[in-house]
């Protein structure tokens, strides 16, 4: 339709056309302005006490006691940091920071990779067998979504002090790696694959672990990475699991070793190597979310389904 | 559902079942059995004889004023996480939808306290709000306010709330961001031509359309500041000063752990556990809404 076919109506005169246009576009960059404006204060706010764990980790003790802390970082970043790192921060010295860097990654790799490997395996059996009891194991596995370690952390403990399991890391993770939500991903997941697939594999003679090792594995990777990002942090952040069953120093997690370091919130600690200790303890998981945020935000939306 | 295509065998997918079901069996269903157990037993602290006493169990948490003033904490901690973390979430969502190519920076610059563990958010606010050291701490002082979170019950429930809706803030943003990108533009373009305003078009169109993922969040929120906060109580005020800030979760701990009073602590117990089923039902039916509207 060319623009001569219009109706007279449809025409407005190009004076008042220009006007509305440019009033338009006027009102258009101040909501711009003013959003960008909100987010630029949502993000500042949002960075605000992190910048300041980073200041206070640079100043000596004696300056933030007095209650001085600067809004810029101080010089003394180095020897806080060695401290925090070779014999443990706070006024209490607990255990070294290296010690427990190391005990958190640990716990957060045996758990992530735990809870994956079991959820593909159950996921895998549920998908693509049929025998009895499917159904059953299915609902078994489905209920503990409601079971949450913190409702019942007492006789949890108990069970692993009957199995002699505490302070061990078998005592730590095992608990913690039965996962629902990473068995329905899974699941979900599994369903998708074609069942051309499965066919083609039959009659090419491999069996099912072979066509779960060459076929299911490979097709599942994105899925891994991005359920892995998340499992990462659930495992680097667990704090209640960890002070009930570890109480050797050697085993500490940073998570919990760094508030143990607070006690009651005493004005005379050594803040500044409290607050080199709170970023070793935060850096490994937000490198994990903003070096793998693809990942990351892929597998939140999709653990959520 | 299950494939038309399916492997033969019965050995092999119960030897592949075999890992997680032995963990939900020994540290799930176990435990969780003998939490209902031990809630109709009366043990005395020692262990040395125990008695069957029914309800009485559950009678005494919730006549228990303590108990009921935990779950008072609970609800106006929830409460205030959930509606601080949502408003703020979906303003910001508003904001950074409005620019397609900044959405993803401040996505990006947003999300990361999400990776920040419970106890670790609650020192970087504490470091804040010290009445001696921290910056906003003394800064409230020097104003007039007076200001110490370790006295004052209220000043610590804000601290707590703060600290727990500063972490929450991230994952509501990552999802009303892509709740909001989901909505057709075709839709607010024709409001727009009607003669909408931003307002009305928010309230009118927006809102309705992005209740579903509201609604899911909500739970998700909910669930959040009820179970996942113990962290950030323990480092931060303990649970005090005088009980303020001691939610149900905690108050299980302190009972269970502390005061060894295994009875009562299973009752409570059993009683979150039937409010963690009643949430993730609501949960599962937000879900499907959410994939059906």
């Amino acid at each position: 339709m060319s623009s001569t076919t219009l109706p007279a109506t449809a025409r407005v005169p190009a004076v008042r056309d220009d006007a509305l246009l440019r009033a338009t576009r006027r009102r258009l960059l101040i909501s711009r302005i003013i959003a960008h404006g909100a987010l630029i204060l949502g993000v500042l706010i949002v960075a605000f006490p992190i910048w300041m764990t980073l200041v206070g980790s640079t100043h000596d003790a004696a300056t933030i006691g007095r209650g001085d802390v600067p809004l810029l970082p101080g010089l003394h970043a180095t020897e806080n940091y060695a401290t925090a790192w070779n014999e443990g921060g706070g006024r209490t010295r607990t255990t070294p920071a290296s010690i427990m860097l190391w005990n958190s990654l640990l716990m957060a790799v045996l758990i992530a990779v735990g809870k994956i490997a079991i959820s593909i395996l159950s996921a895998y059996a549920v998908v693509f067998f049929s025998f009895p009891g499917r159904m059953a194991a299915f609902w078994a596995i489905f209920i503990t979504l409601m079971l949450p370690v913190e409702v019942r952390i007492i006789p949890t403990f108990q069970v692993i002090v009957d199995l002699n399991l505490g302070n061990t890391w078998a005592g730590l993770v095992i608990p913690l790696i039965a996962s629902a939500t990473a068995t329905l991903l899974f699941r979900q997941f599994f369903l998708t694959i074609p069942d051309e697939f499965v066919e083609a594999a039959k009659i090419d003679g491999a069996g099912p672990l072979r066509f779960l090792k060459d076929v299911v594995l490979p097709l599942s990777l994105t899925n891994i990475a991005a359920l892995f990002v998340i499992l990462f942090i659930y495992g680097w952040n667990q704090y209640l699991w960890p002070l009930l069953i570890i109480n050797d120093r050697s085993m500490e997690t940073i998570v919990v070793g760094l508030s143990k370091m607070i006690g009651s919130g005493d004005s005379q600690n050594e803040w500044n190597t409290i607050m080199a200790t709170a970023v070793l303890a935060l850096l490994p998981p937000v490198l994990v979310v903003a070096l793998m945020q693809r990942w990351f935000v892929r597998g939140l939306t999709e653990t959520e389904k | 559902m299950q494939k038309k295509v399916i492997f033969k065998g019965r050995l092999l997918p119960l030897a592949l079942l075999a890992p997680q079901l032995a963990v939900t069996f020994v540290f799930f269903f176990w435990p969780a059995g003998q939490a209902i157990y031990q809630s109709l037993l009366r043990e005395d602290a020692f262990g040395f004889s125990r008695e069957f006493v029914g309800l009485e169990n559950f009678q005494e948490v919730l006549s228990d004023p303590s108990w009921v003033n935990a779950a008072l904490n609970s609800l106006v901690f929830s409460g205030c996480v959930a509606g601080l973390a949502l408003g703020l979430a979906l303003f910001l969502a508003v904001q950074a939808d409005k620019s397609l190519r900044g959405a993803t920076v401040y996505r990006s610059l947003l999300i990361w306290p999400y990776a920040v563990a419970p106890a670790v958010a609650a020192v970087l606010w504490l470091f804040l709000f010290q009445p001696n050291v921290g910056l906003l701490g003394r800064g409230l002082n020097a104003i007039g306010i007076a200001w110490d979170y370790r006295l004052n019950g209220n000043q610590a429930m804000i601290l707590v709330i703060i600290a727990a809706a500063w972490k929450q803030l991230a994952y509501n943003f990552i999802f009303f961001l892509a709740g909001l990108q989901s909505i057709p533009a075709s839709v607010l373009e024709a409001a727009a031509i009607d003669g909408a305003r931003p307002a009305r078009r928010f309230w009118t169109i927006i809102f309705p359309l992005l209740s579903p993922t509201t609604f899911f969040l909500l739970v998700v929120n909910l669930t959040y500041a009820f179970f996942e906060t113990f962290g950030i109580i323990h480092a931060l005020t303990s649970g005090g000063p005088a009980k303020a800030t001691e939610t149900l979760i905690y108050k299980v701990y302190v009972d269970g752990v502390q005061n060894l009073n295994l009875g009562s602590s299973s009752a409570q117990s059993v009683i979150l556990m039937i409010l963690v089923i009643g949430l993730t039902a609501i949960q599962f039916r937000a879900v499907e809404k959410k994939v059906h509207y």
